[in-house]
């Protein structure tokens, strides 16, 4: 007898939800779960700038008195706990959510010319399971001993051995680890639900090959999640049983902690923590940047009115990406301990990662290239992206040689790799995202002339942040440094500290801006009364302004062409919407 | 032709962001050229290996990133939009081809060229006749034990780890080969004369950082992780801690004091006597 | 006729998104936009193998963290085998035959047996973990305890989780019993199809995990 499948049956609603808490609070629709993702990364993301500007505050004066510290200055331990939670909410709560989770939430389905992910009520879960997460976290300041102090990489046996490592080690750490665990969990969900709708809700005609670079990223994006943040929980498991249950995955015995000895714990590696928290951790800011390179190409395509130079090569540079970053996470641990020989393995391996970026960049500026190119906001990010990449990840280059790491390593040199690609370039693809999509998410567009004091601001700000620290790198400052005050060579470069706080001061100020520019704009900004105001091609621009409950109306539309067919020859639109017709395509 | 409004603007915004993209290269490069902020001269053999290494991938990664800075620049000015027509390309198959392999060249080519440096610290260990040099970092100090004039170290235990009362390392009394045992809260060292450390750690990882040898090296616990080096001039250098392990971390600093052969050999008699 | 299996076949060819570079360009017909498809079957098996891609990278760090704790050190002491757990993984296999039964008399619209059997597999799975608790009590009684040496900690470690991940499993088994299916994207049997799937992956992974700990010990 033949099965009997429900196909009338559609699950979710047609009409829209009623009510204020299933329409904003417990929504399954997509778009309103990615505008819930962007939320959470834009509170924490001025959470996490105002935990670097106390940071950048002490460093820069660390002999001033500040009312708000008790007897005026800053403990080490309140740095380290700053540290560590900046560190902790940028990559996860910012960096991890508003690429993918945020933009990628709203954008994915209608890019693809879907109504919805295909689990909207996993979706929902997925968001709020974060949220819990970002709680959890925040708690640890407020538990006794105050946040965990052993940076956003958490080594044991520092991080295992508890209080008695040090202030914030107790009930903050445990916190801070469950919290991560949680965050797992919810990346998890979320990646699924991506890669489920990128294979199998693709509208007619929507081939892998005419996919948009931003879903090409979130596709692999989201790849990585679902394979590296496995490992992440298993580690944050076993770290939480060596500090409640007495285990020794990570602590090795004959410990002695201030004379009091460590009976307690033998046998564990502190280098297996390293190898399980890189191979997630190396895969982890692929997650940070790869959606960023998305944006980066879409909007270079767009605003120069050409097709993405090398389609072919930039997917093919993603995959590679995606893949090789798998196969790096040893270059985190070139001085620990591991085999020197693994380590030139590593070595290789990474060199060859920087080849697919290398053919990104280069593909960028052909993109560009022979173009017609608009200056609005959207577009100085996505130029600043090119350059900010460059730069940052130039310097990689250097960190990727274990004989030049014996240096470099964990001095202020990858302070500066990692903040010029992680905390400037990605975050320059979200600002491009925000001002290109706006209009679309909201019906109003952000100022652009406001936009563009932001920019500049912003792009002149980040450099005179990140670039004197790979200075302070070469002169051998190691980080993490609550101060200099105790070796000689360090007081020198104080100057340097004081530049890069001065321009951390500007620039983080100038975030303001922004954020007076998103919500003023949200209910005063000017009108985007047509579908597509950028004359761009993918499919969120042949929908209204905002997208209606289910996108495209109840219809699914049907894709003809690539997503970057802008200046054909032989058309007369400088830009052939995917959905077009062909036969509706106007002839020059 | 005509210019409209936005293309008049596209001209001060492509005129700002080249301007600013040439500026901020020439000043990076500047401040790389001069050495304004640079490494202190290096003290060991494989440490000229390792600048000269450096140099190298300055000048490869220098040249491309004015090259791309630069590119961008140009890009972003020739191109801005004055009313032209953008040129229609989907790529060029030809170039795609010969970047990519110019670039998996040069990375992996000089990926391949650092060996020699990593291999001098790493692949071979330390000569018969080094001088072995335990050195066991703490929450928050580096404590430096040498053998002594048995050339054994004698053992340690945790349990007898008293750093209040002057027995950092945990010294067993009990055994003979401990008792001249030197333990010394510097590093000394004789210059032009091979040394061997073995690094421990009590409580949680440090690393073990001298900027002038070119040297860094975690001290894991649980772990024994042998280093070996030969400084080549007398001098006094900081030791720094460079892995995060507590609240004193940043002053978890000592000194290198690398000395004429007779001045260590002095120095290391005084320290013998001061045991007795 | 609805739900056929012709409908089925055409729902997920139609779900793949254009393959080849249909439709054709040009042509009205083929190329019109019409109502928009349900999310095609196809999604919640891709859903699943994805699900099961997370959960082998979760085991492959937990198993990969055995085998190097094992070689490091010198404390490493063989936990020796409850008995109880041969057991255990009898009624774990035979729980894999009774859901393949099950699904047999759905597919076959034998609505009382696929419930008998059905909920043999639900039995025989709140048993396994009910064997496994003892497995642990056997142990606890040895005086291997979860922080006595690593070996001990792996087992406790190693078949928590796996016990946990089953627990899911028997959730998803009740789900598939007592929820109502009418009003639902999928039907009762493509769940139950889903649900054995996973079932016969924990099953496998028992296995792994087993081999892990008596090879490997």
């Amino acid at each position: 007898m033949v099965t009997h499948e429900n196909g009338g049956g559609h699950g979710h609603q047609h009409q829209p939800p009623s009510g204020f808490i299933r329409k904003y609070i417990f929504s399954i629709d997509h778009k309103v779960i990615g505008i819930q993702y962007l939320l959470l990364a834009l509170f924490s993301v001025f959470v996490g700038m105002a935990l670097s500007l106390l940071m950048r505050l002490h460093l820069g004066w660390p002999h001033a008195s500040w009312p708000f510290f008790k007897g005026g200055l800053m403990t080490p331990e309140q740095y380290l706990a700053l540290m560590t939670m900046h560190g902790t909410i940028m990559v996860f709560m910012v960096l991890t959510t508003a690429p993918q989770s945020g933009f990628g939430n709203y954008f994915l389905p209608i890019q693809i010319g879907a109504a919805d992910m295909a689990f909207p009520v996993l979706n929902m879960l997925s968001f709020w399971t974060t949220f819990v997460s970002l709680v959890v976290m925040v708690c640890a300041f407020f538990v006794a001993g105050g946040a965990p102090i052993g940076g956003w990489t958490s080594y044991p046996p520092l991080s295992a051995l508890g209080e008695i490592a040090g202030p914030g080690q107790g009930a903050g750490e445990t916190l801070w680890i469950i919290g991560l665990a949680i965050f797992c969990g919810a990346s998890l969900m979320g990646a699924l639900n991506f890669i489920t709708t990128l294979i199998d809700l693709r509208a007619k005609g929507m081939t892998l090959g005419r996919l948009p670079l931003t879903c090409w990223t979130w596709f692999v994006t989201a790849i990585l999640g679902l394979l590296a943040f496995g490992v992440l929980l298993a580690a944050c498991i076993l770290l939480l049983l060596d500090r409640l249950a007495g285990t020794s995955f990570f602590i090795p015995g004959g410990l002695v902690v201030t004379d009091q000895v460590v009976t307690w714990h033998k046998g564990g590696s502190p280098l297996l923590w390293q190898h399980l928290f890189w191979f997630f951790g190396h895969p982890e800011v692929y997650i940070a940047i790869l959606p960023g390179m998305g944006v980066a190409s879409h909007l270079l395509s767009t605003f120069s009115r050409k097709p993405v130079f090398g389609y072919r090569a930039m997917v093919g540079a993603i995959c590679g990406i995606g893949f090789l970053g798998f196969c790096v996470w040893g270059h985190h641990m070139f001085i620990s301990g591991m085999s020197p020989y693994s380590a030139f393995a590593f070595s290789i391996l990474t060199m060859t990662i920087g080849v697919p970026s290398a053919i990104k960049t280069f593909n960028w500026l052909g993109t560009i290239w022979g173009g017609k190119i608009q200056f609005n906001c959207a577009m100085l990010y996505a130029l600043g992206f090119v350059s900010l990449f460059v730069s940052g990840g130039l310097s990689g280059l250097f960190l990727a040689q274990p004989s030049l790491d014996l240096y470099l390593h964990d001095a202020y040199f990858v302070v500066a790799h990692f903040h010029l690609i992680m905390g400037v370039a990605a975050i320059f693809g979200m600002f491009a995202g925000v001002y290109f999509w706006f209009p679309k998410m909201f019906g109003r567009f952000l100022n652009e002339g406001i936009g563009k004091v932001h920019f500049w601001i912003t792009f002149i700000g980040v450099y005179c942040i990140f670039m004197p620290m790979h200075f302070l790198g070469l002169a051998g400052h190691p980080r993490r440094y609550f101060d200099t005050t105790a070796v000689d060579y360090l007081q020198k470069l104080q100057p340097v500290h004081v530049f890069i706080s001065v321009a951390a001061f500007i620039t983080v100020g100038a975030q303001l801006i922004f954020l007076f520019n998103f919500f003023y704009s949200l209910f005063a900004g000017k009108e985007a009364k047509e579908e597509n105001p950028w004359h761009a091609t993918t499919l969120e621009w042949s929908i209204p302004s905002p997208p209606p409950h289910d996108n495209f109306g109840g219809v699914e539309p049907v894709v003809y062409h690539g997503p970057y067919e802008f200046s054909v020859p032989g058309a007369a639109d400088d830009y052939i919407p995917q959905h077009l017709a062909p036969n509706l395509v106007r002839k020059a | 032709m005509r210019r409209n409004h936005s293309q008049r603007g596209s001209t001060s915004a492509a005129l700002a962001m080249a301007v600013f993209l040439v500026a901020m290269t020439a000043i990076t490069v500047y401040i790389f050229a001069a050495k304004i902020w640079w490494f202190p001269p290096a003290i060991t053999a494989f440490g000229h290996e390792i600048d000269d290494q450096f140099m190298r991938t300055l000048i490869i990664t220098g040249i491309v990133f004015v090259l791309a800075q630069l590119g961008l620049a140009y890009a972003v000015f020739r191109f801005r939009d004055q009313g032209q027509k953008a040129t229609y390309f989907e790529g060029n198959n030809t170039m795609e081809i010969v970047w990519t392999l110019a670039t998996v060249v040069l990375f992996v080519g000089l990926g391949l060229y650092a060996r020699n440096a990593w291999a001098q610290v790493h692949f071979i260990g330390a000569a018969p006749g080094a001088i072995p040099i335990e050195v066991t970092a703490q929450q928050f100090a580096w404590n430096f034990r040498y053998a002594g004039p048995d050339g054994k170290f004698g053992r340690t235990k945790p349990e007898l780890v008293k750093a209040s009362e002057g027995n950092p390392v945990g010294l067993d009394s009990t055994d003979p080969a401990a008792k001249d045992d030197v333990v010394s809260s510097v590093i000394a060292v004789p210059a032009g004369h091979e040394v061997e450390l073995i690094l421990r750690s009590q409580d949680v990882t440090h690393s073990f950082f001298v900027r002038e040898l070119r040297l860094k090296q975690d001290a894991v616990p649980g772990m024994e992780i042998h280093m070996h080096f030969t400084a080549t001039e007398p001098g006094t250098y900081d030791l720094v801690c460079a892995e995060l392990c507590g609240l004193g971390h940043y002053s978890m600093h000592s000194t290198l004091q690398v000395m004429v052969e007779t001045d260590f050999e002095k120095w290391m008699k005084d320290q013998e006597a001061a045991n007795q | 006729m609805p739900g056929s299996i012709a409908e089925d076949i055409e729902i997920i060819d139609a779900g793949h998104g254009g393959g080849t570079g249909t439709p054709a360009g040009g042509d009205d017909d083929s190329g019109s936009s019409g109502p928009r498809r349900p999310v095609p079957r196809r999604a919640y098996f891709t859903a699943l193998q994805l699900g099961l891609a997370a959960i082998v990278m979760f085991f492959m760090a937990l198993a990969s963290s055995y085998i190097v704790r094992k070689g490091l050190g010198n404390d490493w002491q063989r936990t020796p085998m409850p008995p109880v757990v041969w057991f255990n993984t009898a009624i774990l296999l035979f729980s894999s035959a009774t859901i393949i039964v099950a699904r047999k008399k759905l597919e076959s619209g034998a609505r009382d047996a696929f419930r008998t059997w059905w909920s043999m597999t639900m039995g025989l799975g709140v048993l396994f973990l009910a064997g496994q608790i003892i497995a642990w009590r056997q142990l606890a009684a040895a005086g291997m305890l979860l922080s006595t040496n690593p070996s001990s900690s792996f087992f406790y470690v190693l078949t928590a989780a796996h016990g946990a991940h089953l627990a899911g499993g028997i959730f998803a088994l009740f789900y598939v019993a007592f929820r109502q299916w009418k009003r639902s994207r999928i039907s009762q049997a493509t769940a139950a199809e889903l649900t054995s799937i996973y079932w016969h992956f924990m099953d496998g992974l028992w296995v792994f995990l087993l081999v892990l700990l008596t090879v490997g010990r």
